[in-house]
């Protein structure tokens, strides 16, 4: 409770502000359309108008949660106007992205951990290829994927494949190495052959390193596949939603889908911290 | 048949490699991954000719790197509108609003308990999603792009930051009451340098962001010029090897930009165990 108290806090300041900010931001166009009408408005009148426009510069906190209620109960689930459509799409793909990301990052952190050759020829260069902005890449990506006839999901789990490989290869490289030098000598004095030692000590020890990075990783996973959504021909998808909001002026729109995103990049994340918790208890790792 | 020479190749460098890394001396610790990238432009490029592979699909480096020479003037043009004027002037304004943000919530224990649960929950959101809000806001020059740098940049630093002030352990600041230091004295003398490693760590990861954000905004909505733009233009004309060109100057942008920052931190935190070789 001793935390409750002021995130509250902090996120009524924040409604607050943002309630001001979409009188403010949307006062001009309501006193052109008045003037042009040749009225002029009281500042009743005035905020009542600010608050309740069709394309606000702003959209005021009610306006995005009337426009997430409408986009996710308001229709059928198979409609192109739901939410849940869209995000339904976006977490599939960010889901087979997510799972062939992690899976390439644990198999060659594991390479990298037990070949010296590959850990000073592969590491470095993994290293550098985080500095190049991959998601620049994802609208070649999908281009030439669709030239040699990928289309679908499949070019965006790609690119949210690539996003999300790279924490869980260092959270996994860091992790297996993880036991110290005496419990390896231990091992070694029980006569444990290296796969012994590999399954019984490093990838236990790995464990909380690898959640760590799993929750950044679905994290990044969503990114690459919104973006992944981006580029001209998705027609589905939350990367989609925002890109036809921002062409046809919807700011309400625009604003749903982002919410719709963020909330499910909080649940994802909250979802492998459970699993996390239950794993890390039944292994008896919890702090 | 073409498979074969390929496939020597691959082999021979490996073995190559493998037997400098049980050398391990400082030379080879260079000399391998050189190997290992030069290995794999080799491969490209070998793999495009032996199977003709369309440019439209995969461009060769030697390709790429012939885009690159031909388009230096209009590459440099979007480096300019992109990199500098759109990613950078918005990571540092984003990291200096960061920077004041944590020592203003630094006082207030409320309001770092209020702040700090939201802003590493905002840090780990698709925030990115926020680029055609900023686009509509701010133009579609470069300024809409620092904004969304600004947004992106601003939390992951201002987590990083906090924890840096917090970072200082009681006998510390028990010895700089001692001396009966003041608020603004403790701060500038101990708290600012003890925070130095973590706000650097922050100002790293947001690097590569920032890119990422400047670019990606683009495709929300730009001017005729800048990376973001001409990547999609050149996907839509099929001009690969100039899209290729633009990822490589980006490649290079980032690692220079992270290189940068990392070389003013050897410099800044010379004392920090982390430097010590």
């Amino acid at each position: 409770m001793t935390r409750a108290l002021p995130v509250l806090t902090v996120l009524a300041a924040i409604i607050l502000v943002w309630y001001l900010a979409a009188i403010g931001m949307n006062a001009q166009w309501a006193q052109d359309q008045a003037a042009r009408a040749g009225t002029t408005l009281t500042t009743g009148q005035l905020i009542a108008d600010t608050l309740s426009q069709d394309r606000p510069v702003l959209p005021a906190p009610h306006q995005v949660a009337a426009g997430l209620w409408d986009g996710i109960f308001g229709q059928a689930i198979t409609s192109k106007r739901s939410l849940v459509y869209h995000a339904g799409v976006t977490l599939s793909a960010t889901m087979a992205g997510f799972a062939i990301g992690s899976l390439a990052g644990i198999l060659l952190a594991v390479g990298i951990v037990h070949d010296r050759t590959m850990d000073q020829s592969v590491m470095p260069w993994a290293v550098a290829s985080q500095t190049v902005p991959i998601l620049a890449i994802a609208p070649m990506v999908i281009v030439v994927l669709a030239s040699i006839g990928v289309t679908g999901l499949l070019p965006k789990a790609v690119i949210s494949a690539w996003l999300s490989f790279f924490p869980v290869l260092v959270g996994m490289v860091a992790g297996l190495r993880q036991p110290d030098a005496m419990q390896l000598d231990l091992m070694r004095s029980w006569n444990a052959s290296r796969s012994q030692s590999f399954w019984r000590l490093r990838l236990p020890s790995s464990m909380p390193y690898l959640f760590a990075s799993l929750k950044v990783a679905v994290a990044a996973a969503l990114v690459g596949t919104i973006v992944g959504e981006l580029p001209a021909g998705a027609t589905s998808g939350l990367g989609a939603r925002l890109l036809s909001g921002s062409y046809y002026g919807q700011t309400v729109q625009i604003w749903s889908a982002l919410f719709m995103a963020a909330a499910l990049a909080a649940g994802l994340v909250v979802l492998i911290g459970l699993i996390e918790r239950i794993t890390l208890k039944r292994m008896g790792l919890a702090r | 048949m073409s498979a074969l020479p390929i496939l020597a190749v691959w082999l021979g460098a490996w073995g190559l490699n493998a037997f400098l890394a049980r050398l391990n001396t400082r030379l080879t610790r260079i000399l391998v991954p050189l190997i290992f990238g030069t290995t794999l432009l080799l491969l490209w490029e070998m793999i495009v000719r032996a199977y003709a592979v369309p440019s439209v699909i995969l461009p060769a480096p030697s390709q790429i790197w012939a885009a690159f020479m031909a388009n230096i003037p209009l590459l440099w043009g979007d480096f300019v509108q992109t990199i500098l004027k759109g990613a950078l002037s918005g990571w540092l304004i984003g990291a200096l609003a960061a920077i004041a943000t944590a020592i203003a919530i630094d006082r207030s224990p409320f309001l770092q308990r209020g702040l700090l649960p939201i802003g590493n929950f905002v840090a780990a959101l698709p925030i990115i999603g926020i680029a055609p809000i900023l686009v509509m806001w701010f133009g579609f020059d470069w300024q809409s792009k620092a904004a969304v740098v600004v947004v992106m940049v601003f939390f992951p630093i201002l987590v990083n930051m906090v924890a840096g002030l917090a970072a200082t352990d009681a006998l510390q600041r028990d010895l700089m009451a001692t001396w009966s230091a003041g608020y603004w004295q403790s701060l500038v003398k101990m708290r600012l340098p003890a925070a130095m490693p973590f706000l650097f760590n922050g100002l790293k990861i947001t690097t590569t962001l920032a890119l990422i954000g400047a670019i990606v905004a683009e495709f929300f909505g730009s001017p005729t010029r800048g990376m973001g733009f001409r990547i999609s233009t050149a996907v839509g004309q099929l001009d690969l090897p100039l899209v290729w060109a633009e990822i490589l100057v980006a490649a290079i942008a980032g690692s220079l930009f992270y290189g940068i920052v990392s070389l003013i931190e050897s410099r800044v935190t010379f004392w920090h165990p982390s430097q010590r070789r």
